[in-house]
């Protein structure tokens, strides 16, 4: 918790810094090869800006933000695949510098938990059938009182 | 003199919703209709004095009296009068006064509805009292946004810039309408558990203020969502930052439970977990509250960040949410749900969308929580951005907007699935050359984007085809397509409307993520650039003056490919002087559909010495449908609560069938 607080302390203290606009495109900055570049753009949305409030290093111009663009750009001119460049910076930087979260035991609630919300909903379904004979459609009285209810004070 | 006026009426507030939830309470255990009379009398008086409170801090902050500390902390006397008003709510202290102003106005509209039986209504009033009595006293002990300074400023330290802007005026208040617009539904739902009954009426009772509540909070985050487009000068419209999630959280439970109201309200079933939908809305809105302001989450929104006050924001989350879950779990196994309907039905269809909706919920709700609870239990800081909810959310949010056309014309209880698809032959038509189109002649290809389109597509002319076939259009003589497009209920008409909102925003959505272009170049005076089929201009760079900052703007011409001038773009950047801070000014060349967006930035010099300006510019195509979509949305809600059923009370016929169990 202290690393967050601390890095937390430092975003709010680089707050006006921040909203100059980003600059991840800046043409001091690129690299040669344009599809190089396209790629290590891709990869900067994946980043966190780590002293920002919640942001990539594709959107923020806080300084560390450059620093953090421009070593990524250089593993990708070195040819270094994702992972390997996504492994590099979480050695560095720890788990909070990726903006997806490796799927791990901890994290399993993330996808876990919306399927179980769906099953869950399945289940309920499920659990609602009844006999055929309940299924027959709406009868005679039913559909005069749904009639009402749709109609009802509209004409 | 005022300020201290306005400060007594927030403590007579309290006292008055003490008194609302004590009267309401004593009325509903004796009967005594005089005493539940009183209760309503003390909701209404609440929010005068509320009232009072709030005119004695607009006061404070029109005439800069910068004796009151929330006045000195967030106003300065340079500052422009729209921003003085709309800086009272601009603050922790300010907004929280909002809060329990739009709290107390929604207390007073319920408590003068006539009609609701005698019971519920006294419940309600009841709760809402309490709810009052909850917010008010942090208001007023732990917050209180017309507290005096001994030793007042000679010059306030003015309003963070980013806030000043126009939006602050409708932004905060309209978000504010839809989240505590939920209140009420709370209320309503917990008056529901303790008189044992959820019954179609009270279905139809809750659903004005849902639609209310809704819409309110569809417009409040749309404007949210615009605001920190321009503002923010990134080019994007939604980031998935938590305080974005915040909001979005009650608003997707909103929508379920809308959705499943329509079911209890027309068919008695889903009654328990409408309940259920109707307390966890406003409990989301209060855990936005708490997020927002307790500064657990980063953000780029955060405003007002106070830690220990966070602590007691918690304790009222803790507290409403609590005893209202409690009570459920109590009270819920005992309510009845016998209504039966087949898998394919509306029914079924429309519980797929509250399952859907649900799950997505449960995915912004998870993704938002588990860094701070990964970090409390393993000491771990995790990040979830916007990669993650990307891939999720789209993948609940797709199936739902396939089954919707299909399911809006599905049968009550037991519905037939082929029947409907073939009805929906020109939607699915539409559909596949929309998709072709957009594969076609669109570059890049991207498959995915083009599935987006056509599902945009598809939901549009569903929701039109769906309102043809109530009509009966070209199945029934003109003359009887006429009476029935009369006849029809406001609220078929908006939920065409919202149905068609949806699917413009998808198409929006879906064309600007894939097709946006981005360019930055460092130009010197003269030189272009190229965006896209776009050609942008550096023509000058002036020094300028605004009423409290002074901005550096580039003036650049923006052409299209035929030498056409779209527009003159004068982005700037501007220095406030009372706060020290610089914020960039986004220029926006609107087309009908697209955006051409410019950001000016620092100056430069190039190796030969020439001064450069570095000039970032996006193209947004399509990107007026991702904000239209919503407010189209929010329209369709609107006018479905003025339909005539819904006017915060019952028609004859059903009043008179409640008759009975109302008098017992």
């Amino acid at each position: 918790m202290t690393l967050v607080d601390a890095l937390r302390r430092a975003g709010i203290a680089l707050f006006a810094v921040i909203m100059l606009g980003a600059a991840a495109g800046d043409p001091a900055d690129r690299l040669a090869d344009p599809a190089k570049e396209a790629h290590a753009r891709a990869l900067f949305r994946d980043v966190r800006c780590l002293v920002c409030q919640s942001e990539s290093i594709d959107e923020s111009e806080a300084p560390l933000a450059h620093d953090l663009r421009q070593l990524v750009r250089s593993q990708v001119a070195q040819g270094r695949s994702d992972d390997q460049i996504r492994a590099f910076l979480v050695s560095k930087y720890g788990q909070f510098v990726l903006l997806a979260p490796k799927p791990s035991l901890g994290n399993a609630i993330l996808w876990v938990g919306p399927l179980l919300v769906i099953a869950a909903g399945a289940a309920a379904l499920l659990a609602r059938r009844r006999t055929a004979a309940d299924l027959a459609g709406l009868d005679a009285q039913e559909e005069a009182e749904l009639e009402k209810l749709s109609r009802e004070e509209t004409i | 003199m005022i300020d201290e006026l306005g400060q007594f009426a927030l403590i007579l507030a309290l006292a008055l919703s003490l008194a609302q939830a004590g009267f309401s309470i004593a009325g509903r255990l004796r009967r005594d209709a005089a005493l539940a009379g009183a209760g309503e009398g003390a909701a209404m008086a609440a929010f005068v004095a509320t009232a009072i409170g709030f005119m004695a801090l607009i006061h404070a902050f029109v005439t800069s009296d910068f004796s009151v500390t929330n006045v000195a902390a967030n106003s300065h006397t340079a500052k422009p009068l729209i921003y003085k008003i709309a800086g009272a709510w601009g603050s922790h202290e300010g907004s929280m006064l909002l809060w329990c102003l739009i709290l107390t106005g929604y207390g007073a509209v319920m408590a003068s509805a006539r009609r609701l039986p005698f019971g519920l209504k006294a419940a309600a009033v009841a709760t809402q009292g309490l709810l009052g009595v909850l917010f008010i006293g942090y208001m007023v002990f732990a917050s209180n946004p017309l507290m005096r300074l001994v030793d007042p400023p000679f010059q306030g330290d003015s309003l963070n810039p980013l806030l000043q802007d126009p939006a602050l005026a409708g932004h905060p208040p309209f978000l504010y309408a839809g989240y505590v617009g939920f209140s009420v539904v709370f209320s309503l739902s917990v008056a529901a558990l303790v008189e044992g009954r959820v019954d179609p009426a009270w279905a139809r009772w809750i659903r004005p203020w849902t639609l209310a509540a809704w819409s309110f909070l569809t417009i409040g985050i749309t404007m949210g969502s615009y605001w920190a487009y321009y503002e923010l000068g990134w080019g994007g419209w939604w980031a998935w930052d938590p305080v974005e999630n915040a909001s979005f959280m009650p608003w997707l439970m909103g929508t379920a439970l809308l959705h499943s109201a329509a079911v209890t309200e027309k068919r008695g079933a889903l009654a328990s977990w409408t309940v259920l939908l109707g307390i966890g809305a406003f409990t989301l809105s209060m855990m936005g509250a708490f997020l927002v302001r307790s500064g657990v989450l980063t953000s780029v929104h955060s405003f007002a960040i106070d830690p220990k006050r966070g602590v007691l924001l918690l304790g009222i989350l803790g507290i409403a949410a609590g005893s209202a879950l409690a009570l459920y779990a109590w009270r819920a196994p005992t309510l009845k749900d016998e209504a039966v309907f087949a898998p394919v039905s509306r029914e079924g269809a429309l519980f797929l969308n509250n399952v859907l909706f649900a799950a997505a919920t449960a995915v912004v709700l998870i993704g938002t929580l588990l860094p701070l609870i990964r970090s409390a239990i393993d000491g771990t800081p995790i990040s979830v951005g916007a990669p993650y909810y990307n891939l999720t959310f789209t993948a609940l949010v797709a199936p739902a907007l396939i089954a919707l056309p299909a399911g809006a014309l599905l049968a009550w209880k037991r519905g037939d699935l082929p029947v409907a698809l073939r009805r929906l032959w020109i939607a699915v038509l539409a559909a596949a050359v929309a998709i072709l189109a957009t594969c076609g002649l669109v570059t890049p290809r991207s498959l995915l984007a083009a599935c987006g389109v056509g599902l945009g597509v598809w939901v549009i002319v569903g929701a039109l085809v769906e309102a043809a076939e109530r009509v009966r259009l070209f199945r029934s003589p003109l003359p009887e397509v006429g009476r029935r497009t009369l006849g029809l209920p406001r609220g078929a008409w908006g939920m065409t409307l919202a149905h068609i909102g949806i699917g413009v925003f998808a198409l929006g959505a879906a064309f600007e993520t894939a097709w946006r272009a981005e360019a930055t170049e460092a130009l010197t005076l003269g030189q272009t650039m190229r965006l896209g089929g776009y050609t942008l201009r550096l023509d000058r760079v002036a020094q300028e003056f605004g009423p409290n900052f002074e901005a550096e703007r580039a003036y650049i011409r923006v052409t299209d490919a035929s030498g056409a001038l779209l527009c003159e773009a004068a982005p700037d950047r501007r220095l406030y002087a009372a706060g020290g801070q610089t914020v960039s000014g986004v220029a926006i060349c609107p087309r009908v559909l697209d955006d051409v967006y410019v950001v000016s930035g620092e100056k430069r010099l190039a190796a030969n010495g020439a001064a450069t300006y570095l000039v970032r510019a996006y193209w947004n195509p399509w990107v007026r449908f991702v904000f239209a979509g919503p407010l189209i949305m929010a329209l369709g809600g609107l006018i479905s609560l003025t339909d005539r059923r819904l006017r915060f009370a019952v028609t004859a016929k059903v009043r008179a069938a409640l008759a009975p169990a109302a008098a017992e």
